[in-house]
């Protein structure tokens, strides 16, 4: 077998050697390839979740840094820094003083605080933005469901991560933060109380909830994070990308760049521009001055006293719940006061966006796998739930910071809070009714496009005196955007008896899943189908300058959708 | 000089030199003019003027002898400090009727303040205007007063003194720009929803603490912009504005290369 001579293929330089010497003995260069030749469709909004992962890996970076400064004790010292002269001699716990003296003695100690915080902030915004756009295009449709739910899962993890390590530096604000999740799990029918004996070693405050949050959160969290950002990009990779609906682009094909050169670059440019931006905020601008608030101490609570954003909204669901509905049944107190808002409502908004695509599966039986995504506008019911769902989550947000709105706007707090309490229950469903009828409308200005072409503003008179307007038709990519979509239908179910007359198991369940896919997909516009193209352009010139005024087709069931003309 | 010289016949010399007078005349007047005397016992001069200023701007709602009607409280024993608070901010005279008395720019100068001032104190004993060894931030101790300030007044007016709501459109204004006297006052006399914190309740060594504490806060944070002091909720504003803001429009920018 041995030659002496090289083959062509034999590598030369040093590079190519340590290359070849690994390929042999593992077969790398077959992923390699793979890998460097996948291609990546090119959106930027497809980089949305590179915000996520790329603020995560800068968590890590300077995660670890804090970790080698910070101690988790709740044992109590008396401050003896120089720095901040409000703290100089006060009482207070080892990891509140580990907490300052990382800030003002240790070099880079608060920059790297300020960054990590800010990163934690921007990774939360990040994860939100990055499922809207999954959620309002279809992406967690059939191949991606499941990826749909581990993203879901990193959002929450995200959630657990961020409250513990905000409750880490011992502070009042982040105390009396604890002192909800301790009322929160209170609240909790029969296991609450031994539910928080357990998780604080006692009563709360205790001395033991600050090691065991640091474990959660530097250890438990974390590796859970990873994990599940390696199944997630994993799926995503094996499940290839999704792409914005155009000419050529099917559910069969990816159009886009390979990895290397373009894909990577992007991604590494991206990265560096998201660090040097988390980088510029830590040094520039104050996140979250314990020393302001001063050591935990169960008596004090400041005014605008507020968890981080992606808490606010359960801050705001407490804030909005009133006081009354605290009920003692045979000596046994029933916080529903704290149960419902805390518990209850956010487990509703999380059990939503873990079932909603299985729900959509089903209502509108498709069981095809999907690659191109949706535009918003074409599947008005997704698209007006996710709004009316970001409305409540939002409006809860705001409710989480009604003082600062009360003092911000010279508006009275009680009429704040009543608003607030009337606008989660109507604001949604008004946002709802809005955005599909918005949705339904650009659908119908898109089958009017498609069908009768472009405004050009050019008037011509006739000979006979009429007047029209001329229409330049679409050309065919930009008519492909606008008839290539799916518009489904209600689900058909067999009928209640069978030719016999016997009846059907199982009917009463399609009929409720039937009235289900009655809301999805009742008002709908269907796309122009080539017959009614070939019909609106058959009349050759003639009726490409005058436009018909026949209806679109807008398919309506029970209820009758208006006419635009 | 020689510059100097040659310019000397240029036509505007004279405006130059007008403004150059005009401006050592006012300087010189600034130094030397008698600054307003705060006059330690009250005269009975200033009283008077005291008297016909509150019969024209308060005794509307205070009463012509300020012993209250249903409008306004008596005014009967609540002391200098008190009008000196309330007048000096411009909470007094009223603007306009509402939850609070809003601070504005002040209605009466430093001369009629005092003139107030010493009219209502005639009325009944009262606490008197601090001095200004009693606010003087730099006697205080900032720590002590954060401890104090935690427990007294965070609750109210934000953990550093950004302001906070109360019920029914009441607040507890923001502390930053306040001054020192002010502050003092404020907790000696307990002006509209503030509770009194008189000197058993806060030494005048603890008030001033407070004061050393709220005066640090001026000087801003050491992470950098404040943000407004407000906390999570600017924070998460910010962290949205301007770290999504900036990295999303990074983003659009990458994306747009290519295509």
């Amino acid at each position: 077998m041995s030659t002496t001579t090289p083959t062509a293929a034999e590598p030369t330089t040093p590079v190519g050697k340590a290359a070849d010497y690994l390929d042999q003995r593992t077969k790398v260069g077959v992923l390699t390839k793979q890998l460097v030749r996948k291609v990546f469709p090119d959106h930027w909004s497809f980089m949305l979740g590179e915000i996520a992962l790329f603020s995560f890996v800068v968590l890590l970076i300077s995660g670890v840094f804090l970790t080698m400064f910070f101690e988790p004790s709740m044992a109590l010292v008396h401050y003896e820094n120089e720095h901040p002269a409000s703290m100089q001699g006060q009482l207070m716990s080892v990891a509140f003083a580990s907490t300052l003296d990382m800030s003002f003695e240790v070099r880079g100690g608060l920059l790297m605080r300020q960054i990590h915080h800010w990163s934690a902030l921007v990774f939360m915004a990040g994860i939100v933005v990055h499922m809207m756009r999954v959620f309002f295009t279809g992406a967690f449709r059939k191949p991606r469901e499941l990826n749909w739910l581990v993203g879901t899962m990193l959002m929450i993890l995200g959630l657990l991560a961020g409250f513990s390590g905000y409750s880490l530096p011992d502070d009042v604000l982040s105390g009396n933060g604890l002192r909800i999740a301790d009322g929160v799990i209170k609240s909790i029918p029969i296991i609450g109380s031994y539910t928080s004996y357990f998780v604080f070693g006692g009563e709360f405050p205790g001395e033991h909830i600050i090691p065991r949050l640091f474990t959660v959160h530097i250890l438990l969290i974390p590796a859970l994070l990873l994990a599940l950002i390696g199944v997630h990009l994993f799926l995503m990779v094996l499940n290839k990308h999704t792409q914005y609906p155009g000419s050529g682009r099917t559910d069969k094909n990816v159009v886009g760049y390979p990895a290397v050169p373009v894909f990577a670059t992007k991604m590494a440019g991206n990265f560096f521009i998201i660090f040097g931006v988390l980088a510029l905020m830590g040094g520039t601008m104050a996140i979250n001055n314990v020393w302001n608030y001063g050591p935990y101490d169960p008596s004090p609570v400041g005014a605008g006293a507020q968890p981080d954003w992606y808490m606010l909204f359960l801050e705001g669901s407490l804030r909005l719940m009133p006081g009354q509905t605290e009920i003692v049944i045979a000596g046994y107190t029933l916080s529903l006061n704290v149960l419902v808002p805390a518990v209850i409502i956010p487990g509703l908004l999380f059990t939503f966006l873990f079932v909603y695509p299985f729900i959509e599966a089903k209502v509108t039986g498709d069981k095809r796998e999907h690659h191109v995504l949706d535009r918003p506008r074409n599947v008005p019911t997704r698209t007006g739930l996710g709004v009316a769902f970001l409305t409540a989550f939002i409006i809860l947000a705001l409710a989480g910071s009604n003082d600062l709105i009360a003092t911000h706007f010279d508006m009275s707090i009680n009429a704040i809070t009543w608003a607030f309490r009337i606008l989660f229950f109507v604001g949604p469903w008004f946002a709802f009714w809005i955005t599909k009828r918005i949705c339904l409308g650009l659908q119908r200005k898109d089958r009017e496009l498609v069908l009768h072409g472009h405004e050009t503003g050019r008037i011509v008179r006739f000979a006979n005196g009429e007047y029209i307007e001329v229409h330049r038709p679409l050309d065919e990519h930009e008519r492909w955007l606008r008839v290539n979509y799916e518009a489904h239908a209600p689900l058909e179910i067999e009928p209640a008896t069978d030719a016999r007359g016997v009846r059907r198991r199982g009917y009463k369940a399609d009929r409720r899943w039937q009235r289900l896919s009655r809301f999805f997909f009742e008002d709908r516009v269907e796309p122009v189908t080539p017959s009614e193209l070939e019909a609106a352009h058959s009349h050759g010139e003639h009726d490409e300058l005058e436009p018909s005024h026949g209806s679109p087709e807008l398919v309506s069931g029970s209820r009758s959708v208006e006419q635009e003309h | 000089m020689k510059a100097l010289a040659a310019r000397r016949h240029h036509r505007f010399a004279p405006v130059v030199l007008l403004l150059l007078a005009l401006l050592v005349t006012g300087g010189v007047y600034a130094a030397l003019a008698p600054s307003p005397a705060q006059a330690d016992t009250a005269s009975t001069e200033d009283i008077e003027t005291g008297k016909k200023l509150f019969q024209a701007n308060c005794a509307t709602c205070h009463g012509p002898n300020a012993e209250g009607t249903t409008e306004a409280p008596s005014l009967v024993g609540v002391g200098a400090a008190a009008v000196d608070f309330q007048v000096s901010t411009g909470r007094m005279p009223m603007q306009m009727s509402g939850p609070q008395a809003a601070a504005k720019p002040p209605q009466m100068d430093e001369e009629q303040t005092a003139a107030l001032a010493a009219y209502v104190a005639s009325l009944g004993p009262g606490p008197a205007i601090p001095t200004d060894e009693q606010v003087d931030a730099a006697e205080g101790d900032a720590a002590e007063g954060m401890a104090l300030f935690r427990t007294n007044c965070a609750m109210c007016h934000n953990a550093v003194g950004a302001g906070g709501a109360l019920s029914e459109g009441k607040y507890a204004p923001a502390l930053l720009e306040t001054s020192d006297r002010n502050i003092y006052q404020a907790m000696l006399t307990g002006p509209q929803s503030m509770p009194v914190f008189n000197d058993a309740t806060l030494t005048p060594k603890e008030k001033r603490h407070i004061i050393a504490y709220v005066a640090e806060q001026r000087d801003g944070s050491a992470g950098g912009l404040s943000l407004g002091n407000l906390g999570p909720v600017s924070e998460g504003l910010w962290a949205w504005i301007v770290g999504l803001g900036l990295i999303i429009g990074a983003a659009v920018w990458i994306g747009a290369k290519s295509s």
